[in-house]
């Protein structure tokens, strides 16, 4: 399998500096750095990269968004979001420690595109010996007179906040605030970091960007499939045999990976269905997972989304209903709090799904559950009250008959025997604690 | 004294923004690591004169962030991922065997102050699930039986 963010490390990690000169190591950047931030840019729209956060906007567009110096006089940012952290996804992290240069070199060749003498790599607390890899590489960079040049490179870390993924609410952490999304617009491009002109750009997507320098625009754009050009970094989890991430270009058959790559599903067990882009996105049933690729225009067509390439496999003792509970608990625990629709509607989602689980389920339970997920979608200032909504609109519209079956029995009819039995999700844990202390629970949301 | 050491070292990390609000969260977390792992309220102080800020500022930032403990934590925090491919790879056998092997439930920290056990969102390891993070270092692939011997070494 051809592999380009992952190229030269022969399943390896290349920590060294001079490990990575050998294998041809920012010749890249010195490529980008004989061009004109302008023809940079050009080259990364032929290439037709989109980005590798969850969003797939096109890196060369976002970059040209970007003000010139000239047109607004005001110091220029590149901002690198490497709080990853939608569940499923585990790409970045292993892309920090194998192939810290060429994502440095990424941020640098961005640096020069934007026109930006300053770049903040936000990762996610919970990285912490990704933090050290990263830390320790630019180290060795600094040691090379005229590698980083007047750029400086900030490893900012996160403290836990999924929203902080949200690009937005990632700039108002990284100026020192809550975690909170921005109305737009502004835009980053226009009034970002500090106000200024910024872009914010996921960590494969510039790990890519140095391979994109690399072959050329047009010759990048060769691999893939037509809207979805170049490799992606799968992450594949859930119940397969192995799990792990694989980097493979665009359009791969989804059971490929799941039953070849992945080994199938473990104990002979059956696959019921697929989340494919990452907790956010809609499920696919076992037999439209038979059919789908791994690209933007086949998982669009299914309904669905290519998100940030997290395939989480499902197999026959997932009941659909606890895996609602569990995603909507999620969001309910992510939720930021500043818009009333996601704030509240997520515990509601929860609440219903919860009672529903436990046999407490009424048959307008169904319809309720639909119709506050219709009040949340598209109704705040970010996706993430929409994930909640769409991930367990999807379940119910795919799985319907089991949800009827937990309100027909009274009971799940799983009887205890599902995978996601009496799990105890952070949210549950704090209302304990809040318990323990005493302390009055607010009301609850559902009878 | 390590209160100034604390006050220099925010004072560097603050020369690392262009705004010194934007050194709030580094700072936070150095004080939180000098101070057993948690912000007592002279941890605040502390930050937030470094910062020319207030305490009140540093704890409405503190509380948002799932990191920043506002209560005494244990000498070694352990952190098993529930989420959902954890999850469906028998992460609550694993929970159930912290909770066993230490005496305590998620949320607690054992009277001898040596453990803190919780559950928590996404940490990012899900192709090699159960994850299980001990003082902030992910364990790959925790079984439910791997849980004494974690716990065993943690001890010494």
């Amino acid at each position: 399998m051809t592999e380009l963010v992952f190229a030269g490390t022969d399943g390896g990690a290349i920590t060294r500096i001079a490990d990575y000169e050998r294998t041809g190591g920012f010749q890249a950047l010195a490529k980008a750095r004989a061009m004109a931030p302008d023809a940079v840019i050009e080259e990364l729209k032929t290439s037709n990269l989109r980005g590798r956060g969850g969003a797939f906007f096109p890196t060369g567009a976002k970059w040209g968004f970007v003000p010139k110096p000239e047109q607004l006089a005001k110091p220029h940012y590149l901002v690198i979001n490497a709080d990853e952290s939608e569940p499923g996804t585990f790409k970045d992290r292993e892309i920090l420690l194998r192939v810290p240069f060429r994502f440095l070199e990424g941020c640098l060749i961005g640096a020069h595109a934007i026109q930006a003498k300053h770049v903040f790599v936000y990762i996610r607390g919970e990285y912490e010996r990704e933090f050290e890899v990263l830390v320790e590489a630019l180290e060795q960079m600094h040691a090379k007179p005229g590698l980083i040049g007047d750029v400086t490179v900030v490893v900012h870390r996160g403290a836990g906040a999924y929203i902080c993924g949200e690009e937005t609410a990632l700039l108002e952490s990284l100026e020192g605030k809550r975690g909170q999304p921005r109305t737009k617009p502004p835009f980053p491009a226009v009034a970002g970091l500090y106000a200024s002109p910024t872009a914010v750009n996921n960590v494969e997507s510039v790990a890519t960007a140095t391979t994109v320098l690399e072959l050329g625009g047009a010759e990048y754009a060769k691999i893939g499939v037509e809207n979805s050009t170049g490799t992606r970094v799968f992450s594949l989890s859930g119940n397969v045999v192995n799990g792990g991430n694989y980097e493979l270009p665009h359009g791969y058959p989804l059971k490929d990976l799941i039953y070849e790559l992945g080994g199938g599903i473990p104990g002979g067990r059956k696959l019921k269905a697929v989340i494919p882009g990452g907790s956010s996105t809609v499920i696919l049933t076992a037999e439209e997972a038979e059919r789908a690729n791994l690209d933007f225009t086949s998982l669009v067509g299914m309904g669905t989304a290519i998100g940030s390439a997290a395939v989480i496999a499902l197999d026959d003792r997932c009941c659909m209903v606890q895996l609602a509970v569990r995603v909507s608990q999620f969001y309910e625990h992510e939720s930021c709090g500043k818009c009333t629709p996601c704030r509240v509607g997520t515990r509601w989602l929860t609440g219903i799904l919860q009672k529903i689980e436990d046999g407490r389920g009424e048959q307008g339970d169904l319809d309720l559950l639909l119709d506050v997920a219709e009040r949340i979608n598209g109704k705040c200032l970010c996706p993430l009250g929409d994930s909640d909504a769409i991930a367990v609109g999807s379940y119910v519209a795919k799985f319907r008959d089991e949800f009827q079956a937990h309100i027909d029995l009274g009971r799940c009819p799983f009887d205890g025997g599902a995978s996601l039995d009496g799990l105890l999700a952070p949210v549950e844990m704090h209302e304990r604690m809040i318990h323990a202390h005493h302390i009055p629970k607010p009301l609850p949301v559902i009878a | 004294m390590a209160e100034t050491t604390l006050h220099d070292r925010i004072q560097e990390l603050r020369d690392r923004y262009p705004d010194a609000r934007s050194a709030v969260m580094p700072a936070l977390q150095l004080a939180q690591s000098e101070h057993g792992g948690w912000l007592p309220e002279e941890a605040f102080r502390l930050v937030a004169d470094a910062l020319e800020t207030t305490p009140a500022y540093c704890l409405s930032i503190a509380s948002f962030y799932d990191m920043f403990r506002l209560e005494p934590v244990g000498r070694t925090m352990i952190e098993v991922c529930t989420n959902i491919s954890c999850g469906v790879c028998g992460a609550q056998d694993v929970v159930d065997a912290f909770e066993r092997e230490l005496g305590i439930a998620c949320g607690e920290t054992t009277p001898d102050g040596a453990f803190t056990l919780r559950t928590v969102e996404c940490l990012g390891g899900c192709g090699w699930a159960t994850i299980v993070a001990v003082n902030n270092r992910h364990r790959l692939h925790v079984k439910a039986d791997h849980v004494p011997g974690i716990v065993k070494e943690v001890r010494g």
